[in-house]
């Protein structure tokens, strides 16, 4: 571990402005000095914005929340990449050093047919919440809550459905996806309760309502490219869009 | 009911499995077709009786009906595909850089290959099933020269060099094809997805080895 740094570099920064989700937007370039290589992409456009604001312009309007790579609020391409460059890693998670001196790097928001631009970068995706609202839920008589170790679950499948509970919600999966797909997103939200035994009461009209309603928002087809695992910055594996699969085709009969 | 009955079989899942199934059964198909060829290189009579009996089997009709409707509804799932994936971004990327960490040549240009598949195809047709009649008489029965028409046709290189680049272009389309078939009829799994996607490559090598191996043979062994 390196400790603090001292070093500052220079950005090119081109990112897209749009007043709100109506108006037609553009990129706009900015030059940012003395940026500390220590800060995150965020504070980054933190520096950026108390800039703007001290020049009297309107500051770049971002998405952005715990700043810890685990609420899944901060969203943008960076340098064409969901998320920017890094495997595994938020935008809030990313950090300028990963980047040179004097480098130009392109800011845009998420953009698929689902989603909507609210302002600037800012994403509306509310259509994951839709998603998650047709059928990401179990039906349980609320009451004391029973004990944890009341119900066995095979340690394996504890396991998968963790690993497929990480899903943030960012959307970076539909962002990256050359299909604008939902798929991994929604079969993370499948399949973290089709592995748990809780989960398999419901386990037909679960995948089958929110499979409808994913599509009933416009996202487009999974063809296998892989891109959505690839950006995920929690490492969701396309297994569980198998995993999906079998469980629609199990509801067919 | 029968909304609901269209609303699922227009799920993006269903299109997922339709084209699974029917590229996996277009992909028993080649292993046929190439079970077939293999006797044009055995003897030219064996080669006339296959295809004499495959033709003149009533049953035929059946089994090229099924094969059309099947090859129609990969293409037009595709297609669908293709357009619907296209609108569920409208508004596209100012820049737009590809992971480097998931898709692939082959995945990324599956409509491409499909298409010149498709083109190929009915070349293909053109060229042997309705192509030029030589008749022949094997154990006393008149029937077509097929290995006639082969060997002639393959007597030309340059016929040679665009069915090889076809096989290639074949071979590029089932490379992403048959373990994406796998994936999508949920047999995707965290150890077995890596030995799919080891078959379906193996399987693209051996289409495009295999198929072009004839065209070379034909060459090799000559005309008439």
């Amino acid at each position: 571990m390196g400790g603090l740094s001292d070093k500052k570099i220079t950005l090119n920064l081109k990112i897209w402005r749009q007043q709100d989700g109506i108006a037609d937007g553009k990129m706009v370039d900015y030059r940012l000095n003395d940026v500390k290589t220590d800060m995150s992409f965020l504070e980054m456009l933190d520096l950026l914005n108390e800039r703007l604001i001290r020049e009297g312009e309107d500051p770049i309007a971002f998405d952005h929340d715990c700043r810890e790579g685990i609420c899944g609020a901060c969203s943008l391409m960076i340098n064409g990449q969901a998320h920017g460059p890094e495997a595994e890693t938020t935008t809030c998670q990313l950090h300028v050093r990963k980047f040179k001196d004097e480098q130009t790097i392109v800011v845009g928001p998420f953009r698929a047919e689902a989603f909507g631009v609210h302002k600037d970068l800012m994403v509306d995706r509310s259509a994951l919440d839709a998603i998650v609202m047709a059928g990401g839920f179990i039906t349980v008589a609320t009451g004391n809550a029973p004990d944890a170790n009341a119900i066995a679950i095979r340690k394996e499948n504890a396991e998968l459905s963790m690993d497929a509970a990480q899903c943030i919600g960012c959307g970076a999966c539909i962002a990256s996806c050359p299909n604008a797909a939902a798929m991994l997103f929604t079969s993370a939200k499948v399949s973290q309760f089709a592995l748990l035994p809780q989960g398999k009461i419901e386990a037909r009209e679960r995948v089958r309502t929110m499979v409808e309603k994913m599509d009933d928002l416009g996202f487009g087809n999974c063809t296998n490219e892989q891109e959505c695992e690839a950006t995920c910055p929690k490492g969701i594996k396309i297994t569980n869009i198998a995993r999906m699969n079998r469980e629609f085709i199990k509801s067919l009969f | 009911m029968s909304q609901k009955c269209c609303k699922t079989m227009n799920s993006s899942i269903m299109k997922k499995i339709f084209m699974g199934i029917s590229g996996l059964l277009l992909c028993t198909f080649l292993i046929g077709h190439f079970a077939g060829n293999v006797l044009y290189t055995v003897n030219a009579d064996l080669f006339n009786i296959y295809a004499h009996k495959l033709v003149t089997n009533p049953l035929i009709y059946v089994a090229e009906a099924i094969l059309i409707i099947i090859f129609l509804a990969h293409v037009v799932t595709g297609i669908r595909l293709t357009i619907q994936n296209y609108t569920a971004r409208s508004h596209k990327y100012y820049l737009k850089v590809k992971t480097g960490r998931g898709s692939t040549f082959a995945s990324s240009t599956m409509i491409y290959t499909g298409v010149l598949i498709l083109a190929f195809i009915v070349a293909h047709l053109i060229n042997f099933k309705y192509g030029a009649y030589y008749g022949t008489t094997v154990d006393g029965e008149p029937m077509r020269d097929l290995h006639k028409l082969v060997a002639q046709f393959f007597m030309i290189k340059l016929n040679i060099g665009w069915y090889i680049g076809a096989m290639v272009v074949l071979g590029i389309h089932v490379s992403h094809g048959v373990w994406s078939a796998f994936q999508s009829l949920g047999l995707g799994h965290i150890t077995y997805t890596s030995y799919l996607k080891v078959i379906g490559k193996i399987f693209a090598v051996f289409t495009v080895i295999g198929f072009s191996a004839f065209t070379l043979y034909a060459l090799i062994q000559g005309g008439y």
